[in-house]
């Protein structure tokens, strides 16, 4: 760590590794569910389990990104923060309004709008916090000494995302715009802006992890950023097939959204070629596997796995089954919890003085939370193909379905046992470097 | 090679044709004569149909158009195959429904509310999918 205000970040990543275990709490209860068990129908039934899993995932999510942009920005451009006070202002008011939306779906206080669930009223507090976030980074960003591609990448994600909320605050009459106006928030930011941020994060550990040269790992990050949103902003249209608008969204959305993932194998091959190319390497081995890790199961998941289903002919089968939550699952794990993970592992050794660059515990947590997850996709995946076959080839009963396929959520939940003690040793890791401290300033980053 | 000024107006032109694209078939597609959903049928009941359905995040369980929960049966063309009557029975309920063991909520909505929502399905069943309303099942009414 070089500057003070950088210690603002240990404690949005702080706020991650708890918002991720209440996620996963609810993804078990939604897995039993499926399986038959739903003994909590009373207290959580499953939509409000769906939106406490998704919303917290999408919280936790974001406050890992802040915290990211609380310790990357100070060091790219060489400057403190501009004030620590109102960064802890703004992280105490994301919790709290994260915390008042969870509670809220336990007692019917949301909008039914899948991702979206936040009410209108706390919308609006959501906005004032997201305001502040961009205040604070962008003013240390044009009041410090540098600004280099990495820091511009980075702010220029976390502010479209910002500004891409607002359409989803927009009250309709009708569902079929409703649907419209919802993909432009939560297309527009997986495949899109937050891609953005990915990309920033990524080359900041890649530059300070392998050594290779900032002018290059920037020139290739302007290319991956390019092919993003030459892709990914024509492929919304992948999301407007059967929604009931015009079918020109079947030519652009299929030829859009099946070059995504060609984004996602350049953050890969970028990846690894840096590593190759690396000559001075860091000691700090946990956070170079996340960081590669993250761009090689990004591509599996959203690349791959994301192609599977996007063109039309297949999509007009796939569309709203578990094979879109085995890809849901794989993709957002790979893009953005591992490369959360990734810039924790490689921030906490250097916030805490604490250098447990390549503990055994570390590199357990990594292999089980992956094979864990992967297993979860496979589960899901069986789940969802023999799904679409059975109900829309077949035309079997939905919920006779279901109980065909009741199997495949026990497996889902072994897996998700093995991932969640992979989880839990990351957390254990995490706890084990201690507070933040001054003493650490100036350790070698 | 490559230079990176040459990668950023990649980045820049590639991102402000694409975008403008976007905007203008956004445009083209939600005029009115391209209008799939018929949208002078949207009455107020259909309008508070729309509202209950989002109140009780009913999309939390159950698709519509495709988006939603995978956890109780698609809805789109829910009046066609099991007719109104059936479907206000569920909405009305004061246990939950539970035909194959799986539970709903057991919302006990009064019977003007079950109206709303019922209009709402009405509305929504009536759309143009280009042709996901044919495949996806248990949609059509012969498949019980
Ligand atoms: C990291 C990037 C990505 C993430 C986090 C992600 C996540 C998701 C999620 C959560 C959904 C379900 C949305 C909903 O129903 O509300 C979804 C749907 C979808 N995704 Fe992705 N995705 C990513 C990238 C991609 C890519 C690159 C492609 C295409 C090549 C793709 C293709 C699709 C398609 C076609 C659907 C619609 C499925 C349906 O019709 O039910 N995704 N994605
Ligand atoms: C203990 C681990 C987990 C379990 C058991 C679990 C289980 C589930 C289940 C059962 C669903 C609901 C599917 C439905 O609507 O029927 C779901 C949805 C979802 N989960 Fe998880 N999950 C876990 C972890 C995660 C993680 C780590 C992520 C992200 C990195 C994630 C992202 C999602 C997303 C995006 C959805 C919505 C998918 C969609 O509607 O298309 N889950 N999860
Ligand atoms: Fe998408």
């Amino acid at each position: 760590m070089k500057y003070k205000s950088q210690k603002v970040a240990y404690w949005f990543f702080a706020l991650c590794m708890l918002l991720l275990v209440l996620q996963l709490t609810y993804g078990f209860i939604m897995a039993f569910a499926h399986a038959g068990m739903d003994g909590l129908h009373n207290w959580i039934p499953f939509n409000t389990a769906k939106a406490v899993h998704t919303n917290l995932l999408v919280v936790w999510l974001l406050s890992g990104f802040m915290g990211a942009a609380y310790y990357i920005i100070p060091e790219e451009s060489q400057n403190e923060l501009v004030s620590v006070k109102l960064a802890y202002v703004q992280l105490i008011s994301l919790a709290v309004v994260g915390v008042v939306a969870i509670v809220g779906y336990h007692f019917n206080y949301w909008e039914g709008r899948k991702f979206l669930e936040i009410p209108r009223p706390l919308d609006y507090l959501v906005v004032v916090n997201v305001l502040l976030f961009m205040g604070l980074i962008l003013l240390t960003l044009f009041k410090g000494k540098r600004k280099t591609t990495t820091a511009l990448v980075l702010s220029m994600g976390l502010l479209f995302a910002a500004l891409l909320y607002l359409p989803g605050m927009i009250d309709f009459d009708s569902q079929v715009l409703d649907s419209f106006f919802r993909w432009w928030v939560v297309h527009l930011w997986v495949e899109g802006v937050w891609e953005l941020i990915m990309g920033g994060i990524l080359s900041f550990l890649l530059i300070k992890l392998t050594g290779v040269d900032r002018e290059v790992i920037e020139k290739w990050l302007y290319v991956i950023v390019g092919l993003t949103f030459l892709s990914g902003i024509l492929g919304t249209g992948h999301h407007y097939y059967y929604i009931g608008v015009n079918k020109i969204w079947l030519i652009v959305g299929g030829i859009f959204s099946a070059l995504e993932p060609l984004a996602f194998l350049a953050m890969a091959l970028f990846a690894v070629n840096m590593y190759r190319k690396g000559e001075k390497k860091h000691p700090n081995k946990i956070a170079l596997y996340w960081t590669i890790g993250s761009s090689i199961v990004s591509f599996i998941g959203a690349g791959l796995l994301g192609f599977a289903h996007t063109l039309p002919q297949t999509n007009i089968y796939t569309h709203g089954t578990l094979v879109t939550a085995m890809h849901g699952h794989l993709a957002f794990w790979g893009a953005y919890a591992m490369i959360v993970f990734a810039i924790i592992s490689y921030a906490l050794p250097n916030l805490t003085g604490r250098k447990f660059y390549d503990s055994a515990r570390g590199r357990l947590a990594f292999w089980l939370a992956n094979i864990g997850m992967i297993g979860m996709t496979v589960a899901f995946g069986v789940a969802g193909v023999a799904q679409v076959y059975m109900e829309r080839k077949m035309k079997i009963n939905f919920m006779e379905v279901q109980t065909e396929i009741e199997v495949h959520f026990w497996v889902l939940i072994i897996m998700a046992t093995l991932f969640s003690t992979g989880i839990t040793l990351f957390i254990v890791e995490f706890m084990k470097h201690g507070r933040p401290s001054d003493e650490a300033l100036e350790i070698e980053a | 090679m490559l230079s990176k000024k040459q990668a950023r107006f990649f980045f820049l032109g590639g991102t402000a044709v694409t975008f403008l694209i976007f905007i203008g078939l956004t445009v083209f597609s939600l005029s009115k004569a391209q209008d799939q959903s018929h949208e002078e049928n949207l009455t107020e009941a259909v309008v508070k149909g729309k509202h209950i359905w989002e109140k009780n995040n009913c999309m939390g369980c159950h698709t519509i158009l495709g988006e939603g929960g995978y956890y109780a049966p698609e809805l789109t063309k829910v009046i066609e195959r099991r007719g109104e009557g059936y479907v206000k029975a569920v909405l009305m309920s004061p246990v939950p429904w539970a035909p194959h063991g799986r539970k709903m909520v057991a919302y006990k909505m009064s019977n003007e509310e079950a109206e709303d929502v019922i209009a709402f399905l009405n509305w929504i069943s009536k759309i143009d999918l280009n042709g996901f309303d044919k495949i996806v099942s248990p949609l059509a009414k012969e498949s019980k």
